[in-house]
């Protein structure tokens, strides 16, 4: 029988708690507290527009290897008209809110991490309390209220570049009919499919947010506490996009099909 | 105005706080000293709010806040203002922005009123003309003056320094020793410095209270402190080690 240590599943319990502490106090100050729309404005423009390079180069060689793997295999089978197909359902419900989520949380909740972790060794978040500030309506609130508009926003433009990339692909390169490449395209590809992608990549983008800016504020000291924090925050932000990707897709299948 | 009353703090197996009374009047100027590691800093953050207490009381016109909740504790925060020991100044804000912040953040000043009081404040602290500087760009005490500027620009009625000379070369430490008492004399604040520097202690100290072995173990004036007889305290005031102990 394995021994878990008592230490080991008290650390986590407190770390959940202090999560849902924090996540509760960030839906306190959302419904309390007025937002400051020039934090919000930057946030948005740091992990919005300064995330666009990396989300559209994953978007179009996603969409690339996407559309050159699945010929490959159905032109065996002569069904290479229902390449495309699959590159827009795949894009639209998993890898484009996956993959963007992925890209945005080590580039953003990354640096979430990093910045509100050094603010915390150098006094900076006790400057601000005492300031008068909470540092969840300064710090935590603009972050996640940006991250949940940006991240979908880049979603959809990765899709976009990914599908657009792949009729690249597929037409020019690759000699498939785009006539029919775009009717079973159509055809196959629904409106729940996009909006799946939209639902995941709004939860998706709060999952970076939180993880980021909780790991931060709750930091170790010195260098290497910021160090851990930065990294732990990419690690569990990703690891929880994936697992919860998992049950989404379940539980958004079964509700959008009532649609 | 702010009295502490049987405060007690353990950070693992250390017992940092065991017990401390202390009472700080209105108007007065207080310096607290003790060992470096002996819980000063600790005491100042239970003071401010920054950290709960194991037990014990802080009142601070007569309202415990060692057990409110962060949000209550902002409107009793509103009356203190704290120069940190590494000034902890907003990185990413300029100068301006830094001394400005709680004013912004109040939307009901006008621009022009927000940059007349950070001029003031830093005609105040002797620092005219940077507001347009970063952090980064200023000495260690360069970013003490602004640090100030920023806890007094809102006019606290206490004013909290913590180790606000350590770090900084000994001519600079005179002029920030200078600068607390005119801070202190003009604003009428009630002035609280954590400080294990002597000349320090002389200079702004009007009641010095000493820290040691996690409670308030003396107190008195500067004068009484310097003449003290008592071992530990005259040991502490001339800085003469004990070998018995570890020092460090």
């Amino acid at each position: 029988m394995i021994e878990v240590p008592t230490n080991v599943i008290q650390r986590v319990l407190t770390g959940l708690g202090r999560f849902s502490l924090m996540v509760a106090e960030v839906l306190r100050s959302l419904t309390t507290q007025r937002l400051s729309g020039r934090d919000l404005v930057d946030q948005l423009h740091f992990i919005g527009v300064k995330s666009q390079m990396v989300v559209l180069v994953t978007g179009a060689f996603t969409g690339m290897v996407l559309c050159a793997q699945t010929y490959f295999q159905f032109h065996k089978v002569k069904m290479d008209t229902a390449t495309l197909a699959v590159v827009s359902v795949s894009m639209c419900g998993e890898l484009g809110p996956v993959l963007t989520a992925l890209m945005v949380a080590g580039r953003v909740g990354a640096s979430m991490a990093a910045q509100l972790g050094t603010m915390r060794v150098t006094e900076q978040i006790d400057a601000l309390r005492t300031l008068a500030t909470h540092p969840i309506d300064y710090l935590v609130v603009p972050r996640v209220v940006a991250t949940m508009i940006a991240v979908p926003l880049l979603t959809a433009e990765s899709i976009a570049v990914g599908i657009l990339a792949a009729y690249l692909v597929g037409v020019h390169l690759l000699q498939i009919d785009p006539g029919y490449s775009l009717v079973n395209m159509q055809r196959f590809t629904d409106h729940r499919d996009v909006l799946m992608g939209f639902i995941k990549s709004f939860i998706f983008g709060g999952i970076i947010a939180t993880t980021g800016c909780y790991k931060g504020i709750h930091c170790g000291q010195g260098a290497e506490g910021v160090g851990h924090a930065t990294t732990e925050a990419v690690v569990y932000a990703s690891i929880a996009i994936l697992i919860s990707n998992f049950f989404l897709t379940l539980l958004l299948t079964r509700l959008l099909a009532l649609i | 105005m702010i009295k502490v009353r049987q405060l007690r703090k353990r950070f693992g197996d250390q017992q940092v706080l065991d017990g401390v009374d202390l009472t700080i009047e209105k108007g007065e100027s207080l310096v607290i000293i003790g060992r470096s590691g002996g819980g000063k800093s600790v005491l100042l953050k239970h003071i401010v709010g920054l950290t709960p207490p194991d037990s014990g009381q802080v009142l601070v016109d007569g309202q415990d806040i060692a057990h409110l909740n962060e949000r209550a504790l902002l409107a009793v925060r509103r009356k203190f203002g704290m120069l940190f020991q590494s000034a902890a100044l907003f990185d990413s804000l300029t100068v301006e922005e830094n001394i400005a912040f709680v004013l912004s953040r109040e939307r009901n000043h006008t621009p022009e009123e927000i940059s007349r009081r950070v001029a003031e404040a830093l005609e105040m602290v002797e620092m005219p003309g940077v507001q347009k500087k970063k952090p980064a760009e200023l000495s260690g005490g360069m970013r003490k003056r602004v640090g100030l500027a920023r806890a007094i620009i809102y006019r606290p009625e206490v004013v909290f320094y913590d180790e606000p000379t350590t770090g900084l070369d000994p001519v600079v430490s005179d002029s920030i020793d200078k600068l607390i008492v005119r801070v202190c004399e003009r604003l009428k604040v009630t002035t609280v410095v954590i400080t294990h520097d002597m000349r320090s202690m002389q200079a702004v100290g009007r009641r010095v209270a000493m820290l040691h072995h996690g409670r308030i173990y003396t107190s008195g004036t500067p004068v009484e402190l310097m003449a003290s007889a008592d071992p530990v305290v005259s040991r502490f005031v001339r800085g003469i080690s004990d070998e018995k102990e570890h020092t460090f």
